[in-house]
């Protein structure tokens, strides 16, 4: 069972990952990223790692990838870019070189070695979940771990003298994070330099011509240019494509 | 008293900052005065300390004071520091009280120079830097006082530099100089690197103890302390300078280039004998081949100058290829015991003929001296005293002294002591050829350009000043008189026969008693001291026919100066006086073939040197230049860059993990 | 249905190598700032994926609690770069990453 799940799972969350890659569109990219975080949750739950996976779903797929699409539509960066050039020269090909290295090294290192684990020692996985060192089912491999047990030991893990203060820096974390991000993005009275136009690098094919060119014209109406463009607008057209 | 030793240096450094601001305020007298006083308390703390360590055993004799850390680097860690040891202290002894005796001179002798004091602050200047050479208790200090002395026979010499051949003497000395001291410098160099310190303690505990030193080091050693002691000591090839410093005013000559700087050379190879006896034969042997040929070759130069002074410094030349004949056969004592000597008559016979020129209105020349001995007949009496001691007649200093030389040619080699024989007579024939023109004879003085003869009556009378008497006709005439030099001058120059005639009493060798220069030295020398294997017989018959020589020659020239039975022109030939053309050769060299070589050493430093030191920069912007280009600012070149790393880092281990 | 067939260790660092290069392929590819910043995400979580199948494998929760903080990590990192890039699209709105190119030699 555990088997067709898993590749059922990893059929999903590969294919997210190349729709991510290969879409055009960001928006059809954010939606494949949320497939691969589906896929990644349900390896989760093969692992045992109940928590995790609702924790994935929840957070990631719900909250991270949503922001996402809020700056997409917001920016209207949606606007597809060419696929067929890249304006550096050798980027591609190199890109795919090292890629494929690391494709080859990545699979190679992680069934070759993975039997030569290093890291905790046996005695400190049989320490209970208050000390922070524990087995997710105290050595024995065969026992599943009910879901509710699973929660109750990160809870545990947690606020352990191991996890406390990571757990105090990352709430702090993100406080800056928000702090930060409310910083970058305000309105200031003044009108703010623009970003200086200089040369592109030598690295880049040609003038600048060219590259707009590369970057690609718009193909696809975008869905959402301005941000003035209104919320009836868009379902005026939806309404109509869709033939209502 | 031994921990007066830092006074002794102390003294004339006091007086040539003294001088320095207030020399002008001064004037004349009174900062010659100030001068000679330094000096003579300087003398006077040599002689505390002297007598503190004559009262002790010979083994307690050496003293060490270490006043500070002159130069902390690393490993080479040079303090500044005084030895006071028999040898040290005979040197500043005999410095001291010289260098006070030509200081009370050089009063009277410059007297209305307008550059009165500025000569004492040189003088003082050159006394310091003298007796830190002596007294440092390394190399380093040492080499600090012989670069000092080399630097103030330069402003020394050229005192008189309005004269440009005055300025380019002191030059030409300076310059000699430093060709020698690279090989001093070098030596330094190897004594560090092989035993890490320059201390004199240190060198001769590791060298007597340890053997630190290989024969081949050692023998690298010694020769490049010849070269730098044929530099300053003026031996051959280095001795062109000193005959041309004879430029600078007499006390100059006297002091530096007669009784102390020209000396350096020989304090050093005795001071490092330790090292001397570890090297190889040959070495030492170059040594005293090299005294001997600048011996013999300097006496024949000097029989036929003209110029009173000139005929000194080649005797000086001669004098010091004798005492390196000692060096190099191992009889330290005798050449010690020689430079003391010298020192006393040499310094004499200086003055006598500064007195001399003083009294003959700056006139030098020989040949136009003559019957001088009743006009100045102190300046006479003394010079003859030391006429005798240089010639070697007993029983003057310089007789024993010489004989003690003679007898280390005899102990080396038999034809050595043949060539340094004749060299020996040569010497008493030029002085005795000096004396005779110059005191004896009929007076070739009295005579202006325009060849009449003045009158002569009133001059042999007239001691006192000169007169400018019109004659009857109403011209101007001056009359000539040479009169004594003043008490100022004349004083030194009576002590200083004093000493000539009586320093003998040092090391007589009738007995090992009577040895006290011998005895007193015994703990520098570090039982290196050759002992020359000849029976008493042997040295009585050597002694002997050296008073035979010096007599041939006191009266071959009597026969061809007062008798003039042969004429001067057979002996005197142009190219003795030439000194053999040696000098005019090195300076076509130099100006000639010479002159390209420095030419294309400049080229080559420049372009070659300066071009690799320059290239080395231009480089380094080159490729800077080129890798700047990676610096592209484009986020996906350096994700890239990240990417491709991460790829070599994982293949890397993945190598070295192995299946 | 079943397979007898026990997914060990090595499957799961094999999907998640996968995962990782297709991330960091579409990283060097792609020059829209968002699509990249989403391929970060799956470099992420191809991570988060060995550290779980270490942690399963090694019974220690130890992996678990290191996804949970790279999670938050990641959240917070998102958060400030969209800042970023919304502050800097809006002054060019046709900006591709490769403009982005000031800080060079």
């Amino acid at each position: 069972m555990e088997a067709i799940t898993f590749f059922i799972a990893a059929l999903i969350a590969v294919a997210g990952a190349c729709g991510v890659v290969f879409l055009k569109n960001p928006v059809h990219a954010a939606l494949s990223l949320v497939a691969t975080l589906f896929g990644v949750a349900i390896h989760f739950i093969n692992l045992e790692a109940y928590f995790l996976a609702a924790v994935q779903v929840i957070v990631y797929a719900g909250a991270i990838v949503i922001l996402f699409l809020f700056v997409i539509m917001l920016l209207g960066v949606d606007r597809a870019e060419s696929m067929e050039s890249d304006p550096i020269i050798g980027q591609r090909q190199l890109a795919l070189l090292a890629t494929a290295g690391l494709l080859i090294l990545g699979i190679f290192i992680g069934v070759a070695f993975s039997g030569e684990v290093t890291g905790v020692p046996p005695i400190e996985a049989q320490q209970s979940t208050f000390e922070g060192g524990l087995a997710i089912d105290n050595g024995a491999t065969s026992d599943k771990v009910p879901p509710q047990e699973n929660i109750k030991e990160i809870g545990r893990a947690l606020f352990s003298t191991r996890y406390v203060f990571a757990l105090e820096i990352t709430a702090l974390l993100l406080t800056i994070g928000v702090v930060g991000a409310v910083v970058l993005t305000r309105k200031t009275k003044s009108e703010l330099d623009p970003i200086p136009v200089v040369e592109p690098p030598s690295l880049m094919r040609n003038s600048e011509e060219e590259i707009e060119l590369a970057l690609g014209e718009d193909e696809e109406k975008p869905i959402g240019e301005t941000a003035d463009t209104s919320i009836e607008d868009l379902t005026n057209d939806e309404l109509e494509v869709n033939g209502e | 008293m031994e921990n007066l030793v830092w006074l002794i240096p102390t003294f004339p450094l006091l007086g040539f900052a003294l001088l320095l601001l207030f020399g002008r305020r001064l004037g004349e007298p009174n900062a010659g005065w100030l001068a000679t006083t330094m000096v003579t308390g300087s003398f006077l703390s040599s002689l505390c300390v002297f007598l503190g360590m004559a009262g002790k055993n010979s083994e307690n004799r050496v003293y060490e004071i270490t006043l500070f850390e002159w130069i902390p680097s690393g490993e080479l860690s040079v303090g500044l520091g005084f030895l006071a040891d028999p040898l040290s202290i005979t040197m500043a002894l005999f410095i001291t009280g010289v260098s006070a005796l030509i200081h009370m001179y050089a009063i009277g002798y410059m007297h209305g120079d307008p550059n009165f004091s500025k000569f004492f602050i040189y003088l003082n200047l050159f006394v310091f830097s003298m007796l830190m050479l002596v007294l440092g208790d390394n190399l380093l200090i040492t080499f600090l006082g012989w670069e000092g002395v080399g630097a103030c026979s330069y402003f020394l010499i050229s005192f008189w530099h309005q004269d440009p051949a005055n300025a380019s003497a002191g030059k030409k000395a300076f310059v000699t100089n430093r060709v020698g001291d690279w090989g001093f410098m070098v030596a330094m160099f190897l004594l560090f690197f092989n035993i890490g310190s320059l201390k004199y303690s240190d060198i001769f505990s590791s060298v007597i103890q340890v053997d630190a030193l290989t024969q081949t080091t050692a023998t690298a050693i010694v020769v490049m302390l010849f070269i730098g002691a044929a530099g300053k000591s003026a031996q051959f090839p280095l001795y062109l300078w000193l005959p041309d410093a004879m430029a600078g005013p007499t006390p100059v000559s006297a002091l530096i280039h007669a009784a102390t700087m020209v000396t350096s050379g020989v304090y050093l190879l005795t001071r490092m004998n330790p090292v001397l006896a570890e090297a190889a034969g040959w070495s030492t042997n170059l040594i005293w081949v090299i005294g001997l040929f600048t011996a013999l070759f300097a006496a024949t130069a000097a029989v036929a100058q003209n110029d009173i002074k000139k005929v000194l410094a080649y005797s000086t030349v001669s004098q010091l290829g004798f005492m390196f004949v000692a060096v190099g056969s191992g009889l330290y004592v005798a050449a010690i015991f020689h430079m003391i000597t010298h020192a006393f008559f040499k310094a004499l016979l200086f003055l006598g003929a500064g007195s001399v020129i003083h009294g003959m209105h700056e006139e030098q020349d020989m040949r136009k001296y003559g019957a001088l001995k009743k006009a100045m007949p102190i300046t006479a009496g003394t010079f003859i005293i030391g006429w005798l001691a240089i010639s070697g007649v007993p029983p003057f200093s310089g007789f024993w002294s010489k004989d003690e030389v003679l007898l280390a040619a005899w102990n080396e080699n038999k034809v050595a002591w043949v060539l340094l024989l004749i060299a020996a007579i040569m010497t008493a024939f030029y002085m005795s050829r000096l004396v005779f023109m110059t005191f004896f004879g009929e007076k070739r003085w009295g005579e202006d350009e325009t060849g009449n003869h003045e009158h002569e009556e009133s001059e042999t009378e007239n001691q006192e000043q000169e007169e400018i008497s019109p004659n009857p006709e109403g011209e101007e005439r001056r009359t000539f008189n040479p009169h004594e030099s003043p008490v100022l001058m004349w004083f030194p120059l009576v002590a200083l026969a004093g000493l000539a005639a009586t320093a003998g009493l040092l090391n007589l060798p009738f007995s090992h008693d009577t040895k006290f220069l011998e005895k007193w030295l015994e703990p520098v020398l570090f039982g290196n001291e050759v002992h020359v294997l000849a029976s008493t017989s042997t040295k009585w018959l050597l002694a002997v026919i050296a008073i035979i020589g010096a007599t041939i020659g006191v009266l071959s020239a009597s026969y061809v100066y007062l008798k003039n039975r042969v004429n001067p022109t057979q002996i005197e030939l142009p190219i003795l006086q030439d000194a053999w053309k040696f000098d005019r050769s090195v300076s076509n060299f130099m100006g000639g073939p010479g002159r390209k070589i420095f030419d294309w050493i400049t080229w080559f430093d420049r372009t070659v040197i300066d071009g690799a030191v320059n290239g080395a920069g231009k480089l380094t912007q080159g490729i800077g230049i080129r890798l700047k280009t990676t610096q592209t600012g484009l986020i996906r070149t350096y994700a890239l860059g990240m990417v491709i790393g991460a790829v070599a880092i994982l293949t890397y281990f993945v190598s070295r993990m192995g299946f | 249905m079943t397979f007898a067939m026990a997914i060990g260790t090595e499957y799961y660092l094999a999907l998640s190598a996968l995962l990782f290069t297709i991330g960091a392929g579409g990283l060097l590819v792609r020059r829209n700032p968002l699509i990249m910043f989403m391929c970060i995400e799956l470099m992420l979580n191809a991570a988060n994926l060995a550290f779980v199948s270490f942690g399963k494998e090694m019974s220690d929760l130890g992996g678990q609690m290191s996804v949970l903080f790279v999670l938050v990590v990641a959240a917070a990192e998102v958060v400030i770069g969209l800042a970023i890039v919304v502050a800097v699209m809006r002054r060019r709105p046709k900006a591709s990453i490769d403009e982005v190119s000031v800080l060079r030699g």
